[in-house]
């Protein structure tokens, strides 16, 4: 009896044990994460700091000096190029591995391996749209240009001399709560990373929508509602810019196309809103004579932020600005000759091919009048806690076939991706665009500019420029292929090889302007140019409202200084606003009015315009203009079971201003026939009794910052790990474009001088541990539209008071 | 006795060993010394109770709590960073008491 008692109470210990050693379900096992000697405890940092710090590092040629400053953003100073990229892979390591694992895991369809079956989707999707074949054919392009094979070898060096140190304690919290370790970092991590950012930029399609509408309402409606130049817009390069060099012949259509937009033929969606500005003014407009440089590229906010803020020398470079974790090189910053900055192009660069198999076994597809062979890709998926996956994907000499049956397509996902089409995507081409930051990091001049921009491909950004030589720029950028006008608007007959992109528009005939004559250029992701260019990219842009606030702005801009550059990034006014809201005041019939409407309506007549965190205004218009969007065009666009796109914000101001007896305002479901008028009385209506439904009477809680709901979230969405809901101002298409978690990533103003001053802040901080003090202490300089001043040191030897402490490696 | 003794080695070798390792001294603890099976549960219980709990707030107050505050808040726990230490020193109790226990259970059946 008494063995049977100590035995059952070593059983119930052993079990308790176990229990706490088992992962159930996505909680981790409680004893690992919670004991204090190697769980989550652990990776609580001490507010206290070491000032000096030595480390032995193998594989350094040379002795590394890395100072911290007060928001512990590193400043490297490296007796080599080598050293410089092992250190910065060694410090993005220290501070951000868990993003770069799982990011890089992410694009390479490997997430299922750490968190099982329920990311096997978002996985399948990334095997079957190439993203590891498109990384592979990057890292070929880079490794054979000998500078860029040391960058990403040596950052790999770094990394994994961080992460062969790593002990299991000291794991980032998050492999601690999903219970897995880091691996080794390959070359091609740093590929699969850039791959990302061309699907997030580059990797929407509308071509199934838009082949969808053609199909169900003709060729001569889609050219009305779908125009290959917006109503209103205001280009990047200014109108008027001469063209000075001679255009290739452009291609002709193929035979299908021209029969596709004949009448009588019966037969990951692009987000709006995604976007940035950056722009540069002449020193002929700012106090000290000197160009002055902005740039706030909008992206999903998370925790931790996209960007990593460092300074890195060696004895060819001294450059400041931010960098993408898990890429060498800054992507956007300064050094003490130039400065630049990006925003998206949004260039047509992915096209979808109809494809016309053989037979069921699907192994030859008709192209140029005869059989091809199509080629197979094994793709073997690890499942945690199941059996691997294995998926065959098949390419045609276009690329991925990315949903063969409709069965294969997930439901309720990626309704944008045709069925039975092959994909032809940019990002998949050997490309070396590393090498582009490479020389930027490095720039002295204009011409330097000019020569890096040759070497970038994916996705197409429209790089801004200024010089302490006072030279600005911008110029659309990236590797564009040559195109008939309209080419991959709608799907395409992939047989006929008409139909195949023709080779590229060469690189120096990119649209491009040098100290243009208003004394400033600028982009936010509108029409590259104005119609005259000779090239077709794309038929439609980002909507011209931000470009237009812009250009309006600095236009009329005098004597600026950083801080006036700065305002203006917070800049809340909406164009959209200003196009559309006295005609819809004036199709307003207040006599049917209740009580709630006609004080909202005295509160827009009012409303200045701008969508500020305390105005009231703001939520009235907002509502009230998505309303008279959505019932201009439900009737037509959301039906059931077919994909289609629905008409820009741009066009719709059209039928606003200048059709209001345009049969698309007529209800198809209703008996009686809708105008204008009708619509937007009818959209007035709904959208006060929505706001009066969700926060009652007009009054404090209609304020725009309550709204509109802003927050960041966690990367992994971890509850406590996020910045919570916050009040702010700004929406989608005004300069300060903060929109829900998505907004400006990243906000940086340069003032070009003899001696280059830049600011800059991102919502976070540099640290991705939420255990330590610079996982978010920049957050609320961000929140409140203020920037640091950036200390951007000379020397290893300079003293500054802002240093906290060094690290030296050696 | 047998809680100094195990609070003194599950102490010093949470530093380099898994954190289960205490299990196996409060088990051997009580073997050999405990008098009583409340006295070896409690005794090991409090023990690592109190290693645990310690060993948790000697990073955590340097730390300000702030991550603690944020992972707490991953749990059915109201929003405070005690319940998570308490949490902690809990389970690490548990296992002590429930090991200990074993142990004077199989030195009394032996007996």
């Amino acid at each position: 009896m008494k063995f049977v008692k100590a035995f059952f109470s070593a059983g119930i210990t052993l079990l308790l044990i176990w229990v706490l050693k088992t992962k159930f379900g996505d909680i981790p096992p409680l004893g690992d994460f919670l004991n204090p000697a190697t769980g989550f405890w652990q990776n609580a940092e001490s507010k206290n700091i070491i000032p000096t710090e030595n480390l032995r590092i193998k594989g350094l040629y040379d002795k590394v000096t890395i100072k911290y400053d007060e928001h512990r953003i590193p400043h490297i100073f490296a007796n080599n190029d080598h050293d410089l990229y092992f250190a910065q892979g060694y410090v993005t390591a220290h501070d951000r591995l868990w993003q770069m694992d799982i990011q890089t895991r992410s694009a390479s369809g490997r997430l299922s391996e750490i968190v099982g079956p329920k990311a096997l989707e978002i996985d399948q999707y990334h095997r079957r749209t190439g993203m590891v074949y498109a990384a592979e054919n990057a890292l070929k392009g880079m490794f054979k240009n000998p500078v860029s094979r040391l960058m990403v070898n040596a950052y790999t060096e770094g990394v994994n001399n961080y992460v062969h140190q790593l002990a299991p304690e000291n794991y980032p919290i998050e492999f601690k709560l999903l219970s897995y370790a880091p691996e080794e970092w390959k070359p091609i991590n740093c590929a699969l990373l850039l791959k990302l950012m061309s699907e997030t930029l580059a990797g929407g399609s509308d071509q199934f929508g838009m082949t969808n509408n053609l199909k169900r309402f003709g060729a001569q409606a889609v050219n009305d509602l779908f125009p290959d130049y917006p109503f209103h817009e205001d280009p990047i390069i200014p109108v008027g810019t001469k063209w000075n060099f001679k255009p290739l012949p452009i291609p002709k259509p193929s035979a299908g196309f021209l029969a596709q937009m004949t009448e009588n033929i019966k037969s990951h969606e692009i987000m709006d809103g995604v976007g940035s500005n950056n722009w540069a003014i002449s020193g002929s407009k700012t106090a000290n004579g000197y160009p002055i440089l902005a740039n706030d590229p909008h992206l999903d906010l998370s925790f931790p932020s996209i960007w990593y803020q460092l300074q890195m020398s060696s004895p060819t470079v001294n450059v400041y600005g931010v960098s993408l974790p898990g890429s060498p090189c800054i992507i956007i910053g300064y050094n003490q000759k130039i400065s630049w900055g990006v925003t998206n192009v949004d260039a047509d660069v992915l096209d979808w091919y109809q494809v016309k198999f053989k037979d069921q076994t699907k192994s030859e597809y008709w192209y140029n009048n005869q059989w091809n062979k199509v080629k197979k890709r094994i793709e073997i998926i690890k499942v945690r806690g199941q059996q691997s996956v294995t998926d065959t994907v098949l390419y045609t000499h276009h690329g991925p076939v990315v949903y063969e049956t409709e069965s294969k397509k997930p439901v309720g996902h990626h309704g944008n991706i045709p069925v039975g089409n092959a994909m032809r995507w940019l990002a998949h081409d050997e490309s070396d665009d590393i090498m582009a930051f490479h020389l930027l990091n490095r720039g002295k001049n204009y011409n330097d500019y000019r020569q890096a921009l040759k070497y970038y491909s994916c996705p197409a950004q429209n790089f801004v420029f200024a010089s302490s030589d006072k030279d600005i720029a911008v110029t659309p950028n990236g590797k564009f292929p040559l195109k008939f006008k309209d080419q991959g608007k709608f799907i395409l007959d992939g047989s006929d090889p008409a139909n195949d992109w023709h080779g590229w528009i060469p690189a120096e005939q990119n649209p491009t302007v040098k100290n243009p004559l208003r004394g400033f250029v600028s982009s936010a992701n509108q029409s590259s140019t104005d119609q005259t260019y000779p090239y077709y990219i794309n038929w439609k842009f980002e909507q011209y409202y931000r470009g237009k606030r812009i250009n309006d702005k600095l236009g009329a801009l005098k004597n600026a200084t950083a801080d006036s550059i700065r305002t203006m990034q917070m800049d809340n006014y909406s164009i959209l606003a200003q196009d559309v809201l006295p005609a819809m005041l004036n199709y307003l019939d207040p006599s049917k009015m209740n009580r709630d409407q006609l004080e909202a309506l005295a509160i827009i007549k009012k409303w200045d315009k701008r969508y500020d965190a305390n105005s009231t205004g703001a939520s009235i218009f907002n509502k009230w203009w998505s309303k008279f969007y959505d019932t201009t065009w439900r009737d037509r666009f959301a039906v059931k079971d077919i994909f289609l796109k629905a008409p820009s914000y741009d066009r719709t101001e059209k039928l606003l201003l200048t059709e209001p007896n345009s049969n698309w305002f007529d209800n198809m479901h209703t008996p009686i026939k809708e105008t204008c008028a009708d619509i937007v009385n009818i959209a007035f209506n709904a959208a006060i009794n929505d706001l009066v439904r969700k926060y009652g009477k007009p009054g404090i809680k209609w304020q725009w910052g309550v709204v509109k709901k802003t927050y960041i979230n966690h990367l992994a969405g971890l509850p406590g790990f996020g910045s919570g809901e916050f009040s702010a101002g700004g929406t989608g298409g005004v300069i300060n474009a903060l929109k829900n978690n998505n907004g400006p990533s990243w906000r940086m103003v340069v003032q070009m001088g003899p001696v280059v001053k830049g600011y800059g802040v991102f919502p976070g901080g540099e640290s991705g541990n939420p255990g330590s003090f610079y996982y978010n202490d920049m957050f609320k300089t961000w929140k409140h539209g203020k920037l640091n001043e950036l200390l951007f040191l000379n020397s290893a030897t300079e003293s500054s008071g802002r240093i906290k402490s060094t690290l030296i490696l050696n | 006795m047998s809680f100094l003794i195990i609070l003194i080695l599950s102490f010093a070798c949470g530093f380099f060993l898994p954190w289960w390792v205490a299990a196996i001294v409060a088990f051997l603890a009580a073997f050999f010394i405990s008098k009583t099976s409340l006295q070896a549960f409690c005794s090991g219980f409090a023990a690592l109770f109190v290693v645990w709990a310690v060993l948790a707030l000697l990073k955590s107050l340097p730390n300000e709590n702030i991550l603690a505050g944020r992972v707490v808040q991953l749990f059915p726990l109201p929003n405070n960073w005690i319940w998570l230490l308490m949490v902690t020193a809990l389970v690490g109790g548990l296992v002590g008491g429930m090991a200990a226990l074993s142990g004077m259970l199989l030195k009394k059946a032996f007996k």
